[in-house]
């Protein structure tokens, strides 16, 4: 069996693993745009800010493609796929024969179209490429604005504040980070960003971007007038599904690549994982976008395995984020922004002073989601009680909602499974 | 492979799994010494003996076949080791992101009480038997294959 893998992200680890637990030997063609070998893509912004060398951002072994008899074509993109002939053609003309094939493409920033986004001094924030670039001018600048509250932008605000660079947020929504967590967590970031000398401006949006006549950016001009001086832009508004070359094979694509249960495309032996698909989420049992890490890893194994012979389906993603700013954890796990109306039950308790906040989102007798801000040691402990859908009673309830929970209540027949076969809860 | 296996039921509550899981992974080897001195410095249990109730357990890392830790690793400080089984981690590869703590179902990771770095079971590499599995007076804990 000859797999070829487009992609060289989380799912591409995830898929050479899962292949390899089943075909030791079957020849792997990975092929990356990027000149990297696999790196932990979450990890620039710690790069950007210093606290991780080059050689650390490695996310596996110097050794592990040769260790898993993968031959690596850094640096080469993919031109066409072609799952008739079963073949995909490179820009430098080669052309490689597949038995299966994996589109781990990943996603791309989104630009919206600002009027000045074209031209130097404009950034991005994805890739190790994008934040080697920053790093090379970053001495040089004096302010930024990043577009975008969101993950990535916070991530790229903070590593530029932690390198002596002043910085100014744009976030459309009343809050920053309220789509991944919510109001109140992003309030008590916020607040703690803005104390450190942040700048953050919600409710409104960059509507040009002014530059110099020479060409050099000026400053941004937001939606309500007000102007903010800086040598750089960096936009992180987010990323969609790079969908371009599945597209263009006739393969089924909605907002990702659709996929079904065992991650197969539209087109037969071709696969899909990661930031590109619209695989299955486990909590609303629908096919989402949900580019996230764990996510994007696990399916690239329950793909790789379905490419090896192994018949399994992906039981669905969870949405999780972690992320922390100087020092203050913040988690979230499922649902955490519940739609009102539709039967979710949220409990919150939190301390805005201390910066302690504990969202927990509860659905019929189901934990399905949680935001922890602060206090996150449980969050573990949350998350098996949302993955294992396990029943909630008010004693339950009322132990999640003070920081409590324990697997020792969960009824004994899933404690078995899942802890120990023999094991009595008595 | 073979793993900790906990019975709540015959599990007294002692805690001494987690003093030996702290005198094993010491400095100095010695539980008066890792308890007084090292505990301060930063050394904590990697196990948790957690009570509901009257039903008590101590609970500790699966090493998971297919571990949500590792597949939720920014770093590539965890990974699952081929031969023996075991999810296996490297400190110095470890950024503090939490995101292992987050997926970790069996809430089996913790947060260095100091470092920005987190703490999970090793199974005691180069022992027979993990310590606090050793130590357990009232063998509520097992190291089997199952």
């Amino acid at each position: 069996m000859k797999y070829v893998i487009v992609g060289n992200g989380v799912a591409s680890i995830g898929a050479i693993e899962g292949i390899r637990r089943v075909d030791p030997e079957g020849p792997i063609t990975v092929i990356s745009e990027e000149e990297f070998k696999t790196y932990g893509r979450p990890l620039i912004s710690y790069f950007l800010a210093g606290k991780v060398t080059d050689e650390r951002v490695n996310l596996r072994d110097d050794s592990f493609y040769q260790d898993n008899k993968v031959d690596l074509k850094l640096g080469q993109k993919v031109l066409r796929v072609d799952p008739e002939n079963k073949s995909i053609y490179l820009e430098n003309e080669e052309k490689i024969e597949f038995d299966k094939l994996l589109l781990a493409t990943g996603g791309t920033p989104f630009c919206p179209p600002i009027p000045g986004a074209d031209g130097p001094d404009i950034y991005f924030f994805t890739t190790l490429k994008h934040a080697q670039t920053l790093d090379g001018v970053c001495k040089k600048l004096k302010r930024v604005v990043v577009i975008g509250g969101g993950l990535i932008g916070l991530k790229a605000a903070e590593s530029l504040f932690d390198r002596g660079v002043e910085v100014s947020i744009v976030e459309l929504a009343p809050r920053i980070l309220s789509a991944a967590f919510d109001d109140v967590a992003g309030n008590i970031v916020a607040n703690r960003l803005k104390k450190l000398g942040f700048n953050i401006f919600c409710n409104t949006t960059a509507k040009e971007i002014k530059r110099e006549t020479d060409g050099r950016v000026k400053g941004v001009l937001l939606q309500d007038g007000e102007f903010l001086e800086a040598d750089a832009v960096v936009i992180a508004i987010g990323v969609v599904p790079n969908v371009s070359l599945a597209k263009e094979a006739g393969i089924n694509v909605n907002r990702g690549i659709v996929v079904d249960e065992k991650l197969k495309t539209s087109a037969p032996d071709v696969y899909a994982a990661g930031d590109v698909v619209e695989a299955l989420d486990f909590l609303s049992n629908e096919p989402r976008v949900t580019p996230i890490w764990p996510n994007a890893y696990a399916q690239g194994f329950i793909a790789g395995q379905n490419m090896a012979g192994v018949d399994r389906e992906y039981a669905g993603g969870l949405a999780m984020n972690s992320i922390g700013f100087y020092g203050l954890p913040t988690i979230s796990v499922g649902i955490a922004n519940p739609p009102e109306d539709q039967g979710y039950e949220v409990v919150t308790f939190v301390d805005e002073e201390k910066e302690v906040y504990r969202k927990l989102v509860f659905k019929d007798d189901k934990l399905v989601g949680c935001v922890l801000v602060g206090d996150v040691d449980k969050a573990g402990r949350y998350t098996g009680y949302i993955r294992f859908q396990i029943p909630v009673t008010q004693k339950i309830k009322f132990h999640l909602q003070n920081n409590e929970p324990t697997p020792l209540e969960w009824p004994e027949d899933i404690f078995q499974q899942k802890w120990n076969p023999q094991a009595r809860l008595r | 492979m073979k793993r900790v296996y906990v019975n709540p039921e015959v599990c007294i509550g002692c805690h001494i799994c987690e003093l030996a899981c702290m005198t094993g992974h010491s400095q100095s080897k010695d539980l008066i010494i890792a308890f007084r001195d090292e505990q301060a410095q930063g050394l904590i249990p990697r196990n948790t003996v957690d009570h509901a109730g009257w039903i008590t357990a101590s609970l500790n890392c699966r090493h998971c076949d297919e571990p949500a830790c590792v597949q939720a690793c920014i770093s590539g400080a965890l990974t699952k080791d081929r031969e023996s089984g075991r999810v296996v981690y490297d400190e110095e590869q470890c950024v503090g992101c939490w995101s292992c703590l987050m997926a970790c179902s069996f809430g089996a990771i913790k947060r260095h009480p100091i470092k920005e770095k987190i703490v999970k079971c090793d199974l005691c590499p180069g022992s027979d038997v993990p310590a606090c599995v050793a130590a357990c007076p009232n063998e509520a804990l097992e190291f089997a294959e199952k």
